[in-house]
């Protein structure tokens, strides 16, 4: 009993966000953000107890956006669910496709040809690109500064969405990836169109950095708010931009090196503060990054098929096992876990979804902090609801 | 200095302002039922189903195998298989689909049935003005509503319908060679036996 009770204790020191108490007279007032509200980008709700201005407690309700996800997958071929999992996190379909196809490959042993890793690393950062412009805009947005940022960056993103619809035939479900490569083949008028847009790119991120990071306005609303602490972040299975911007050093592409990310040349961006402003940084210095990638990559690709030839599309049965596929997408850790018996579906199907583990922490950031940041600090935790409910 | 940041990001705002009155290029929009921008070749929308030559009953690929109903993720496809044979564009005799009903509400664009399809029987269209009053049967397209004729698979994916026009070229020459083998056969085991007979 007394170490089950220790143990308890101890979970509870570092699960539990300090408890806020009510400073003089009065009652709390509780607020439901959400699930229909203009700053919640998709339906999400925080219930708010407020003390004034200040933040006491604040509860995120999940589960409006739930589709069913694992379970559908689990009663339909391999095949069946890769068009599912772009509507995952819906912003960034190409890396959840490609954190699937991972995961399937390592479950039946498939080899990936060299082309179709390039064309998985040049979509993937592309990809990545897109994201983080869209969500500094709407971090941007959710500021008060509704439009300019936000359609900024959608002027850009619809470059690289067009690029997609060149390659894919979609500009957001692609349903691209396939277990052993790619479905097509990039052509080189593809390519060369890639690299003129890759060209145009670093413009765009000098453009918004000009226009945001030395804001006054940006940077009083923003240094100092919504500080997530690293030991809390590493606790919390934090990952991606929100864990890097807590300082700790650590991205999936340098640790696991998937598919053929040693071969590149990058850094990894760290935070200082710990608070809004690096979270917001930390996106554009990886966007550099990116772009450095993407250089290398549309340097380098070599020609050659993009499909395994004998690889299956269908009606494959992969041995029984389990199999854990996991790539840094842009919003974290994005990873499959898949358990076979033997059948032509998945006996379990899982996703470890970045949107729905960073969110975890949101009460953590928020408490104490004034009413109107609370919005900001979720707009920095960068979620998508597709892939927090799935 | 205080507001030089925001100084600085006006800059950049009237820069870009400025900038659309200048150059077309950061025009990024379109006024779009007057002006449409060009179609990008590998576009999908919905599945329509192949036929050749001028009818689109006989014509129809479709042998009605059932696959792309059993693939379909969200089960959007239903197929009733023929009772009689037609004979294919090599001239075997196939089942045809009696039934083959797509609800465009449900489907998700995904592919998948042109991918598992062995004979290239259904393709992507690209037409996506497809809003109807009836959201139940409007949205239900049957057999007729789905038969396209290759000419339209030609104009809207050129390079793809090259390809598969050459792909069953060749599997028809291939069928053909093997026919007129196969009565060449018949026809020497024909002229011989007589002689046989004739010992």
């Amino acid at each position: 009993m007394a170490v089950a009770d220790n143990k308890t204790e101890k979970l509870e020191g570092w699960n539990r966000p300090p408890v806020m108490e009510p400073e003089g007279e009065g009652e709390l007032l509780e607020v439901a953000t959400g699930p229909h509200h203009p700053s919640t980008h998709g339906v999400f709700r925080m219930d708010v107890a407020l003390d004034g201005e200040r933040v006491i407690r604040l509860k995120p309700v999940f589960g409006y956006l739930h589709r069913n996800h694992e379970m559908l997958a689990e009663g339909m071929s391999y095949l069946g669910s890769m068009p599912f999992t772009d509507r995952l996190d819906y912003i960034c379909s190409l890396t959840n496709n490609w954190a699937y196809a991972l995961a399937v490959e390592k479950l039946t042993g498939q080899e990936v040809p060299e082309r179709a890793e390039y064309l998985r690393v040049i979509l993937g950062e592309l990809t990545r690109f897109q994201n983080h412009a869209s969500s500094i805009g709407f971090l941007i947005q959710e500021m008060g500064a509704s439009g300019t940022p936000l359609m900024y960056a959608f002027r850009e993103r619809e470059k690289i969405l067009d690029l997609f619809e060149a390659l894919t035939g979609a500009r957001m479900m692609v349903n691209y990836m396939r277990f052993g490569g790619c479905r097509v083949d990039a052509s080189a008028a593809w390519l060369d169109a890639a690299r003129k847009v890759v060209a145009g790119l670093p413009g765009f991120v000098d453009e918004m950095d000009r226009l945001l990071s030395t804001n006054e306005i940006l940077m009083a609303r923003t240094q100092g708010i919504g500080i997530l602490r690293p030991e809390l972040a590493v606790n919390a299975g934090v990952t991606g931009p929100m864990l890097r911007a807590s300082g700790v050093n650590y991205d999936i592409r340098k640790v696991d090196g998937y598919g053929i990310y040693n071969r590149f040349n990058f850094r990894v961006p760290l935070g200082d503060h710990w608070d809004v402003y690096d979270r917001y940084m930390i996106r554009l210095l990886e966007m550099r990054e990116s772009i450095k990638i993407l250089e290398q990559a549309l340097k380098d690709i070599p020609a050659g098929p993009v499909m395994d030839p004998k690889a299956k599309l269908r009606g494959f049965r992969p041995k029984p096992g389990e199999a854990y596929g996991r790539i840094e997408a842009p919003k974290g850790e994005l990873g499959f876990y898949l358990i076979s018996d033997g059948g032509p579906n998945p006996y379990r199907y899982r996703v470890r979804p970045p949107s729905l583990i960073n969110l975890t922490v949101l009460e953590d950031m928020a408490l104490g902090e004034n009413v109107a940041d609370v919005v900001l600090i979720f707009g920095s935790v960068d979620i998508v609801l597709g892939e927090v409910d799935r | 200095m205080l507001g030089e940041g925001i100084l600085k990001g006006l800059a950049e705002t009237a820069k870009n302002f400025a900038g659309s009155f200048v150059s077309a290029e950061r025009l990024t929009t379109v006024q779009y039922p007057e002006e449409r921008i060009a179609p990008i070749e590998a576009t999908r929308d919905f599945p329509f189903l192949v036929y050749d030559g001028a009818d689109w009953e006989a014509g129809l690929r479709c042998v009605a195998c059932q696959i792309c109903e059993k693939e379909c993720p969200p089960k959007c496809i239903y197929i009733e298989k023929s009772t009689d044979k037609k004979p294919d564009f090599t001239g075997k005799p196939q089942f045809y689909p009696a039934r083959f009903d797509i609800d465009i509400s449900v489907c998700m664009s995904c592919q998948i049935c042109v991918e598992v399809c062995p004979f290239e029987a259904i393709k992507m269209d690209t037409e996506f003005e497809l809003s109807t009053e009836d959201r139940f049967a409007g949205l239900l397209f049957d057999r007729k509503q789905l038969a396209k004729p290759n000419e339209h698979y030609r104009k809207i994916h050129p390079a793809e319908a090259a390809a598969v026009d050459a792909r069953l070229a060749a599997e028809k020459a291939k069928a053909g060679a093997r026919a007129k083998a196969a009565s060449d056969a018949a026809a020497a085991k024909a002229a011989a036996r007589p002689a046989e007979g004739g010992d």
